[in-house]
């Protein structure tokens, strides 16, 4: 097969002052027609730049500073800006990560897909108007007719990028460049965007250049893949050869931090109940007038759980699954409606907030993102140190224990002097660990602690996360929306949809043995399901 | 990159802490150069700059130094939009504070009352309070500071809902922090860097109502404010332009020092910002 | 339909506002230094205490706060915003006369204010850091730090007294006694210089508004896309960031309405034009409290309006408001 879309040692290079010289090195790559090429790395290893690059959209300050980007055996990095706008939308066409912010809010779908026929062809309004229709009809979106009037907020994330999908497509390009283009979905939406690529690249021949840091759409969409990092392919090859096989030491460790899907043998647990979630309920009531068209959301419906002392109780759920809310019912920053939360026989729901504050010390959280987590104006030490200061150790005490913190999450205790912008992502997630651990609680809330790491540093917080649960006999509540990572941590787990709990038991019986068909839904919507499987068989 | 370093990036910036300094030193030294009352009748009114050595900007209409009110006048108008800006941002900082922390009712009654200040013209509320309170240079400072302060109040609102939400603070409460900590101690802090160059936006409005209203004959008649002076030189516009001319430029250059310093404040505080 | 509906809510929203208004500025006036018999008797050339107390009377001014209050609020549901001492109308009357010359000015200024200042921050967007728009940004600047006032004695001075092409004050010719087109295209020569000064200045903010906003939504993913799509800078402009933009400029004619009708204070006092402004000055002078409320009345009541205007467009700019958000 000839490749119609060659990078042929490409260099980009950043601006001066960034942290390295080059966002791209010697990049060589090659996608040929009706082939999905899967580009994968971390944050920061050049992939995106990798799109932006052959599209030529850098950012100010950036540049092609070497090599040849060979479309249909012409070299773009040479052509005229003019040359260059007649290749995007039409030749290669581009998906994003984030479909509401990727599309203008102010107009409609229909026009905002109209235009690439617009700027491309010499088509008439009528003619447009139902090549956008058969264009919404081919990315399966419910009532095409009715999409074509909607703005992008009144679709939903899916449809979104279904709408995307269907602009990018317009013009039948022979190039598809997907950045990232599920990461923001849930999982089962993911499931079906990247089927829809799939099958559309199929019948259509695109050679497909998908860009991803999730080994499992890899697994799942990839006919070859390219491993970048720093700037540079480190491997490429055959998607089953790099998955099973690979041989470069980076692209091994990558594969080796991506967690099994099947959950370890179940660890002994006691029957004590260390908290206990009794019928817990919040709704929200949004809009209306004195009462009239008033929208009620039921964010938690009547959820009751039991945690064990010791043990870890995930609770999973795609986004607007209310697991996020149940969290922060549980440390009361959101006051339940209804129902109990007993931490050691004490009823949670029902102090007042002069109470709940000195009852904080028994149950704390770590939140999810490491950035936003953490007070940009107090060092490192002092955050660390404030839950103890308020709860009445001297300062220089406090202080004193921070540093012996540090140490614990495997942190510099000399790095207590350090503003948090200083600290790397997983640095700061264990910073956030100490603060939650200082108060040396009974219980700890965990919000998604791992989603915004990278899969390396993920597995690091994670194993951290085991170790100190296993020296501390710390009970844990640990939310989040990856199965993989959930089968890992946790000995109990409960799947959440739509506010209500629709399962829950022992990891390894829920995952194993599925009894609700949502749960059946989840766990076969996990990109690269049968990889998860196959590689658990190795490690055992 | 040090604040100071991403200040002086900017030739703009610099040109306003120039302008400002020179503004400054007037001030600093006008008791220096003009020891006499510069309200007291000095020589031949009407005399035009640069033709006698003793008034180099010329006399006006009573026969007043130009020159020395233009040095006093700097003191003035310092004095009038340093207070005024202070008064002002500590109203704006508090309601704002409390209606976005709190929320809810509390919300709505601040915001009502803001939304109530600026549907009233300001500039009308400032002739009411100097019709009600007088004209002395307390009273117009006060009165400045009062009118002014519903923008910084919207803007720490807004900073305030948006931090409120954020994980950190929501990590100082599930830690047992206070309201009064977390408003003062964990959000404010993080909220200030915009209002402190909004600062510049009031200070700069507070030096320009003064002087309107002191052109209108409202404001402090006992002080030398350069308002005041172009009020006077509107009687002789036709010929003798100077004496409206004079002051006016002493405004412009002044206004123009702090809206240049709070754009390079701001554009050292949001780098990201510049350059794109 | 629901644009009207939310905007209509909004509307309703700013009465308890206006109240609070009103309120605010009648117990403030409580405290001013002689009421509007004082005036009275000062503009008849004094006279006795009987007097002063039958008057009083007259006007309800010997009845308690609380009850005074009551009546003024009363008499303003029903539109009657009392009778003015020093005019000798109603202040109905004397409001009424001077409305045109305000609305006008401000019409004017506002929409050259908003026009230019629209066009100029684009072009100077388009070139960030190059010499137009350092040129647009240091003419904006300028005019930003010039007091109004100062502006407007300075074009007089050129325009006026030197050049000579344009009147130096006043609403009309009256001594001619015009008609027609010649009386509109007369009042239109008065109103140039007092609406480049009171414009210029909020062209001054608009411009650095629009330039500011439209450098936010260059940045923003969408005109990644939009470009993505092989279109041309200009099409990318006028299609996808000009509408964005836009926002943040609308929202501030609704917030600076306010500002605007008190600057106009000013300006038609340099150009003695017979608007609501002076009044408001003109009353301040004279203690005539009667007329100064009725103008903090009217002025509420214009920028409650030129809200509802600013909900209304923004409304149609903007789809997502009408989402129930």
């Amino acid at each position: 097969m000839t490749p119609i879309l060659v990078l042929d040692t490409v260099s980009v290079k950043l601006p001066e002052g960034a942290d390295r010289s080059h966002a791209m090195s010697d990049v060589t790559l090659s996608v040929a027609a009706n082939e999905i090429l899967c580009v994968v790395g971390e944050s920061g290893s050049g992939k995106s730049m990798t799109a932006n690059a052959i599209m030529r959209l850098l950012p100010g300050g950036v540049a092609i500073d070497g090599g040849r980007i060979l479309f249909e055996g012409r070299d773009l990095a040479g052509v005229s800006e003019a040359e260059m706008r007649k290749v995007r939308g039409a030749g290669i066409a581009m998906i994003f990560q984030e479909p509401m912010t990727a599309l203008n809010p102010l107009r409609t779908i229909g026009d905002q897909i109209a235009e690439m026929f617009e700027i491309h062809t010499d088509l008439s309004k009528r003619e447009i108007a139902t090549r956008v229709l058969a264009l919404l009809e081919e990315v399966r979106i419910p009532d095409p007719a009715l999409a074509i009037k909607a703005y992008p907020h009144e679709l939903s994330g899916g449809q979104r990028q279904r709408a995307m999908i269907a602009m990018a497509l317009a013009l039948d390009p022979r190039v598809l460049i997907a950045d990232e283009p599920t990461t923001a979905l849930d999982v089962t939406t993911q499931a079906q965007i990247l089927e829809l690529i799939r099958d559309l690249q199929k019948r259509k021949g695109t050679a497909v250049l998908f860009i991803t840091h999730d080994f499992g759409v890899v697994a799942e969409i990839a006919d070859r893949v390219a491993v970048m990092s720093q700037g540079r392919v480190v491997e490429q090859g055959v998607a089953s050869a790099v998955l099973e096989n690979p041989q470069h030491a980076y692209t091994r460790q990558l594969i080796a931090a991506v967690p099994p899907l099947k959950a370890p043998p179940p660890r002994p647990l006691g029957t004590e109940p260390i908290l206990t979630i009794d019928h817990v309920s919040k709704t929200y009531r949004t809009g209306g007038f004195l009462g009239r068209g008033q929208r009620v959301t039921h964010a938690v419906k009547d959820v009751s759980l039991v945690l064990p002392k010791g043990g870890t109780l995930g609770i999973v759920g795609e986004s607007g699954s209310g697991k996020s809310t149940l969290a922060r019912c549980l440390v009361r920053l959101i006051d339940p409606e209804s129902g109990e939360i007993r931490l050691n026989g004490r009823d949670l729901a029902c102090l007042t907030r002069e109470e709940m504050r000195a009852e904080t010390r028994h149950i704390q959280m770590v939140f999810q993102d490491p950035f936003a987590s953490l007070n940009p104006r107090r060092k490192a030490g002092e955050l660390v140190a404030q839950g103890l200061i308020v709860h009445g150790t001297a300062r220089s005490e406090a202080l004193a224990r921070a540093k012996e913190l540090f140490a614990l999450v495997g942190l510099d205790p000399a790095a207590t002097d350090r503003y948090p912008h200083e600290f790397s992502g997983g640095q700061r997630q264990r910073i956030g660990l100490a603060r939650a651990l200082a108060l040396e609680p009974d219980v700890l809330v965990a919000d998604e602690p791992v989603s915004a790491l990278d899969v390396s540093v993920q597995a690091q917080v994670l194993k951290l996360l085991a170790e100190l649960r296993q020296r501390l006999g710390l009970s844990i509540v640990f939310i989040t929306h990856d199965l993989r990572v959930a089968a890992q941590v946790c000995d109990l787990v409960a799947v959440m949809k739509s506010g209500e709990m629709v399962e829950a038991g022992p990891i390894g019986e829920v995952f194993g043995n599925p009894q609700h068909a949502y749960t059946q839904a989840l766990l076969a919507s996990i990109p690269g399901r049968d990889f998860g499987l196959r590689r658990q068989a190795e490690v055992a | 990159m040090s604040l100071l370093k991403l200040y002086f990036r900017s030739p703009s910036a610099i040109i306003g802490l120039l302008l400002l300094l020179l503004v400054l030193a007037m001030a600093a030294t006008a008791d220096w150069f003009y020891p006499r009352d510069p309200l007291a009748l000095a020589g031949r009114p009407l005399l035009w700059p640069f033709t006698n050595p003793r008034f180099l900007l010329g006399t006006d209409n009573s026969g007043r130094d130009i020159a020395a009110q233009i040095f006093h006048g700097a003191r003035i108008s310092l004095l009038i939009g340093v207070v005024a800006t202070v008064i002002s941002i500590m109203i704006g900082i508090t309601i704002g504070a409390f209606a976005g922390y709190y929320g809810g009712w509390v919300d709505t009654a601040l915001m009502r009352v803001t939304e109530a200040f600026q549907t009233l013209p300001n500039f009308i509320l400032l002739l009411v309070l100097v019709a009600v309170f007088g004209s002395t240079i307390t009273t117009v400072t006060v009165a400045i500071g009062i009118v002014s302060w519903p923008a910084s109040a919207r803007l720490t609102r807004a900073e305030f809902l948006s931090l409120r939400s954020r994980e950190f603070v929501q990590a100082g409460r599930t830690l047992g922090l206070k309201d009064a900590k977390l408003i003062f101690g964990e959000i404010l802090p993080n909220a200030l860097p915009p209002v402190i160059v909004y600062a510049s936006v009031v200070m700069a409005v507070a030096i320009l109502l003064e002087s309107a209203l002191a052109f209108l004959k409202l404001s402090d008649p006992n002080v030398a404010s350069w308002g005041n002076l172009i009020g006077a030189g509107r009687d002789v516009l036709r010929v003798q332009w100077y004496v409206s001319a004079i002051p006016g430029v002493a405004i412009l250059i002044t206004v123009l020092a702090v809206s240049l310093v709070g754009q390079g404040l701001n554009d050292a505080l949001n780098p990201r910002l510049k350059g794109r | 339909m629901r644009v009207l509906a939310l905007a209509g809510r909004r509307l309703a929203a700013s009465i308890p506002t206006l109240f609070l208004i009103l309120i605010g500025v009648f117990l403030l006036l409580q405290f001013a230094p002689g009421d509007t018999v004082d005036a009275m008797m000062a503009q008849m050339g004094g006279g006795d205490a009987t007097t002063a107390r039958q008057l009083r009377e007259f006007y309800g001014l010997d009845l308690s706060l609380g009850a005074q209050l009551a009546n003024y609020l009363w008499r303003l549901v029903r539109l009657d915003l009392g009778f003015s001492a020093i005019y000798g109308k109603p202040v109905a009357t004397v409001i009424a006369e001077r409305l045109p010359a305000t609305l006008l000015l401000m019409t004017a200024a506002l929409s050259l204010a908003f026009f230019f200042g629209l066009i100029l921050g684009v072009v100077a967007a388009r070139g960030v850091n190059k010499w137009q728009d350092t040129l647009i940004s240091t003419l904006g600047l300028v005019f930003y730090a010039m007091p109004t006032f100062w502006f407007g004695l300075m074009a007089i001075i050129v325009f006026a007294i030197y050049l000579q092409w344009l009147p130096a004050g006043g609403f009309e010719d009256i001594t001619v006694g015009l008609t027609g087109l010649a009386r509109t295209l007369d009042i239109i020569r008065h109103l140039v210089l007092p609406t480049l000064t009171l414009g210029l200045f909020y062209m001054a903010i608009y411009l650095r508004i629009m330039r500011g906003s439209m450098l936010e939504v260059l940045n923003l993913d969408f005109v990644r896309t939009a470009r993505a799509k092989g279109m041309d800078e200009t099409r990318v402009v006028v299609r996808h960031v000009l509408r964005n933009a836009l926002l943040p400029m609308v929202t501030l004619i609704g917030l600076q309405a306010g500002t605007m009708l008190g600057g106009s204070v000013v300006v038609e006092s340099v150009f003695s034009l017979p608007g609501l402004g002076r009044l408001a000055y003109e009353s301040v002078i004279q203690r005539d409290l009667n007329t100064l409320l009725g103008i903090v009345f009217v002025s509420a009541l214009l920028v409650i309006a030129v809200n509802f205007i600013v909900d209304l467009l923004y409304a149609r700019l903007d789809p997502r408001i009408t989402a129930g958000r």
